[in-house]
């Protein structure tokens, strides 16, 4: 009975929304966009990409046009995670006991592969601007190195204070940079470094610092996450 | 095409949420519901006719049509959003498990 | 009816089918690892929809850390169930 109402309703929501987006000015056909009258034409004019200095357009507005937001949203990142901390939170932690006794390859060749996917993460955290990545998938991969020596090693915990100095470090220097502009140029968060030629590494001013900072916070977010679910209290 | 699949994937999310009376799958049908979501965001700033990825190769206006990067900028935040909420309801329902030692929703009201 | 339509008809199809065996699976370890595949199948269509910086994310996080979370959560509670 409770199947077949949550049924009923759930056809009745999409043909309501199939009908309602149906050819409307806000979500015209599949494929038949017109950008001339969204705001996104000032983005892709060549002016202002040669001001920006970015070639990847998606890093531009993530940490060029909307560096605001993105400030608003690691900090969101960060109080999920402190939630998770929160609520996992005891004094006495030890390792989840896994069923499997890892041996002495897996070991060593795990600790080999860190460091092969570490350079990989730093590599898509700094072309960022050229290439598609950036700070959040590199801070993702960042934090699936750390998970990867979690499963290859059932003795191994990380240096979860160093993770939490870090972080508030990469979140701090993002904040002054964000106030330098206000000394510098006229607002908060303003690219006061030269744009340089596009498609350079070293260009676009301030946005491959900004999101090696990124990289660095929300990796190391992510990797107190898995941290807490890979611990549990002692007496549980 | 895939914006049709997108809107009906963000429907089962929701049959889902109707329907299970288990809290993880709660949290897979609230994933579910995201992965639409996301796909339909990208999908509307799709432009046809043999368009690019929105990363520039050349500042000469050479003609070529670029997707509009705005929608993809906005999805690039909200999947690392999600593991946030996603990590954050697991974590709930770890702690629910540690007090009921049970993940039906049903078998938590018997025993209360 | 070009390649493209082909392979964006599979995909939605795809998509669908692996969405319905996730909410509709009856183990909870089945459910999390449809829901893997569908991140995968999101990847796919990310890439068709010409969003790399997406796909990449997508790639990373929804079949890599979510699916790990996941199962470490269902891995800390086996074999305590009440009944």
């Amino acid at each position: 009975m409770k199947n077949v109402f949550g049924f009923l309703i759930s056809v009745a929501l999409g043909i309501f929304i199939i009908l309602a987006l149906a050819n409307t000015d806000a979500f015209p056909a599949f494929g038949d966009v017109d950008l001339t009258e969204r705001i996104s034409n000032a983005y892709l004019d060549i002016n202002n990409v040669e001001q920006v200095g970015s070639a990847n357009l998606v890093t531009a507005i993530v940490v060029g046009y909307r560096g605001f937001d993105t400030l608003g949203e690691v900090t969101v990142l960060f109080i999920s995670a402190l939630g998770v901390a929160f609520i996992f939170g005891g004094v006495k932690q030890k390792r989840l006991d896994l069923d499997f006794k890892p041996n002495f390859m897996l070991r060593v060749g795990s600790n080999i592969l860190f460091g092969i996917i570490l350079v990989t993460s730093f590599y898509i955290i700094l072309h960022g601007h050229l290439t598609p990545g950036g700070g959040f998938p590199g801070g993702a991969i960042i934090a699936s190195a750390v998970l990867l020596l979690y499963l290859a090693d059932d003795r191994f915990r990380s240096n979860v204070k160093g993770f939490k100095v870090l972080e508030g470090v990469a979140g701090s220097i993002f904040v002054v940079i964000g106030l330098l502009g206000l000394v510098f140029a006229t607002a908060f968060l303003e690219n006061f470094l030269p744009a340089g030629t596009v498609g350079n590494l070293i260009s676009a001013g301030i946005i491959p610092v900004i999101y090696v900072l990124i990289g660095l916070k929300v990796g190391s977010e992510i990797a107190g996450i898995v941290d807490n679910f890979l611990t549990e209290e002692e007496s549980a | 095409m895939i914006q049709y699949a997108a809107i009906i994937l963000f429907v089962f999310g929701i049959y889902g949420l109707f329907t299970n009376r288990n809290v993880i799958k709660m949290i897979v049908s609230l994933n579910i519901m995201e992965i639409g979501l996301n796909i339909f965001i990208i999908s509307i700033g799709y432009v046809g006719g043999g368009s690019l990825a929105p990363i520039i190769s050349s500042t000469q206006d050479l003609g070529l049509i670029y997707v509009d990067p705005l929608p993809q900028a906005l999805v690039l935040t909200a999947i690392v959003i999600g593991v946030g909420t996603t990590a954050l309801g697991l974590a709930i329902a770890k702690s629910i498990f540690n007090t009921y030692h049970t993940f039906e929703l049903d078998e938590m009201e018997e025993s209360a | 009816m070009t390649f493209y339509d082909i392979i964006s008809i599979v995909v939605g199809v795809l998509l669908l089918g692996i969405a319905f065996m996730a909410i509709n699976a009856k183990r909870l370890i089945n459910s999390v690892l449809f829901l893997s595949a569908l991140s995968m199948l999101a990847v796919v269509s990310f890439v068709l929809l010409k969003a790399p910086d997406v796909a990449i994310t997508e790639a990373v996080i929804g079949s890599g850390l979510v699916t790990a979370l996941f199962v470490f959560t269902l891995l800390s509670v086996r074999g305590r169930e009440s009944q």
